[in-house]
């Protein structure tokens, strides 16, 4: 059974369209890089995955017992947050509040679960410093962390290293190789960066406006469509 | 502290204590999030429109409060809805409604009763002036903001600060919104008798913006903010009964002070 599955899904900004045609399936532990030119659709296409934007056609399947509100993101900053006076403590706990339904303040359970996203990602050191005075890479590990509060299935992540410096980049990514490998977390992330972040993946989607190709890594390489994509980038 | 006692024995300074306390506070919890959701200017917006369905109210022989909670509210949301589908931006369309809704009461209060003292009142408020009914209705209506608010504090805090990431896993971030706007809505129209439809955004501007000089953590800065917000207030209006100058201003006069004082000690915190 799979997680996720799509069937023929499009999306479009005031009747124009932006993406059509989108069809794949993941199942569980899979890693998924979605790579394309800017302006190709990634970010809407996540922004549906999240429930954030309804598909203009087509359907969006969440299987496995995953509901759409078990899913954890990484959104790319706003302009709120780099000014934010906000513990990393608060920003992590605030991640398990779709556990809470009705009850009004975080339980036990709660902050245990926030403790643990915290060691995995070893920021526990980091518990009562403000959010805004750390460094890019200690922000997008809190972030992390709240995300891993709000799933334990599925992580979607939109450019989760632009902005930051090269060693962080790499910190990052093995970090979600780690949780991808060891909580069979599901990973579907976004990049531009297509020859770092492909190497840690397992799926490809390449999109332009429509879906050009899906399927496994090796055989994305073997493909023209992604031997030229990743001499472009050269 | 003499001065305290005599204020204190004054039944009308009395209420006007109490009310001032309960909306400061109110003002104070919920400017930390509207500051930092980059709704500061939605203050001015209400209170605009609140003056225009006072002064329409006072036209139609009209319960004031009964009227203006109801519209406020139906223009706070009307605001935060924009965020999401806007042709005409947040800031313009409060800027519309700012200068709309004021040529509106301007224009009601002249065909009606003239530009009186009354007019000055609701422009630079007049605590004084409230009465025992009133004050029963600001009481009750101060108390249930707050505790909504602690109610509902974690998801006011998602909300503030990551709304697509709340919404994606899940949260009515939607609701949420609404709720905020609704007690924003009742807050405003209860400060603006103490406060005056052309200060009262200050009371949610800047405490908030002063305990964010200094604090670290969004717990504390809601704290710090509420504590300097009484304390503002409390000042202010011991000011305003010495030297009998108008007790909005002296409140915001004494919260410039605060802010400056704040933004200060962060600056000589940053230089070490």
């Amino acid at each position: 059974m799979s997680l996720i599955s799509l069937k023929d899904v499009s999306f479009s900004y005031e009747g124009r369209m932006v993406l059509s045609g989108v069809s794949f399936e993941l199942s569980d532990g899979d890693y998924l890089c979605v790579v394309g030119e800017n302006g190709a659709g990634k970010s809407t296409l996540l922004k549906g995955l999240l429930g954030l934007k309804k598909p203009s056609g087509g359907q969006i399947l969440f299987g496995d017992g995953l509901s759409n509100s078990e899913i954890g993101c990484l959104p790319q900053q706003t302009q709120t947050q780099r000014d934010f006076p906000a513990s990393v403590w608060e920003v992590v706990l605030s991640g398990c509040l779709n556990r809470l339904s009705f009850f009004p303040f975080y339980r036990r359970k709660e902050r245990e679960r926030a403790e643990q996203a915290m060691e995995y990602l070893k920021i526990t050191g980091l518990r009562k410093h403000c959010y805004r005075n750390l460094s890019g890479g200690q922000q997008q590990r809190t972030l992390l962390a709240r995300a891993l509060c709000a799933t334990s299935k599925l992580l979607i992540l939109d450019e989760p290293v632009s902005g930051l410096d090269p060693r962080a980049q790499l910190e990052l990514y093995e970090l979600v190789r780690e949780l991808n490998r060891k909580l069979h977390i599901t990973i579907i992330m976004v990049s531009h960066d297509v020859r770092q972040a492909l190497p840690y993946a397992n799926k490809v989607l390449h999109l332009a406006h429509k879906q050009l190709f899906f399927g496994g890594r090796e055989e994305y390489l073997e493909t023209e469509l992604g031997k030229g994509f990743l001499k472009g980038g050269e | 502290m003499k001065t305290l006692l005599e204020m204190l024995s004054y039944p009308f300074l009395v209420r006007a204590l109490i009310v001032g306390c309960l909306v400061s506070l109110c003002a104070s919890l919920l400017g930390t999030s509207l500051v930092l959701k980059r709704y500061s200017m939605i203050g001015d917006g209400l209170s605009h429109v609140g003056f225009a369905a006072l002064a329409i109210a006072y036209a139609l022989n009209l319960a004031p409060m009964s009227l203006s909670i109801p519209v406020c509210v139906i223009a706070a949301f009307f605001l935060l809805q924009l965020e999401e589908n806007a042709k005409i931006k947040g800031d313009a369309a409060t800027a519309l409604l700012c200068s709309g809704a004021l040529a509106v009461g301007v224009m009601t209060i002249s065909l009606t009763t003239g530009m009186n003292t009354d007019v000055c009142n609701y422009m630079f408020g007049s605590i004084l002036a409230m009465s025992p009914s009133d004050v029963e209705l600001s009481v009750v209506l101060s108390i249930i903001v707050l505790l909504l608010y602690l109610l509902f504090y974690p998801r006011i805090f998602a909300v503030t600060f990551d709304e697509s990431f709340a919404k994606a896993s899940g949260t009515n971030t939607r609701l949420y919104n609404m709720v905020i706007a609704l007690l924003t809505a009742v807050t405003i129209v209860l400060g603006m008798r103490m406060m005056g439809t052309l200060l009262i955004s200050s009371l949610i501007v800047f405490p908030s913006l002063t305990a964010m000089r200094i604090c670290r953590t969004f717990r504390w800065t809601v704290l710090m903010s509420a504590l300097f917000s009484l304390s503002g207030f409390l000042v202010g209006i011991i000011l305003s009964y010495l030297y009998s100058i108008p007790t909005g201003a002296s409140i915001v006069v004494i919260d410039i002070l605060l802010f400056f004082f704040f933004s200060a000690v962060e600056m000589l915190r940053e230089r070490k």
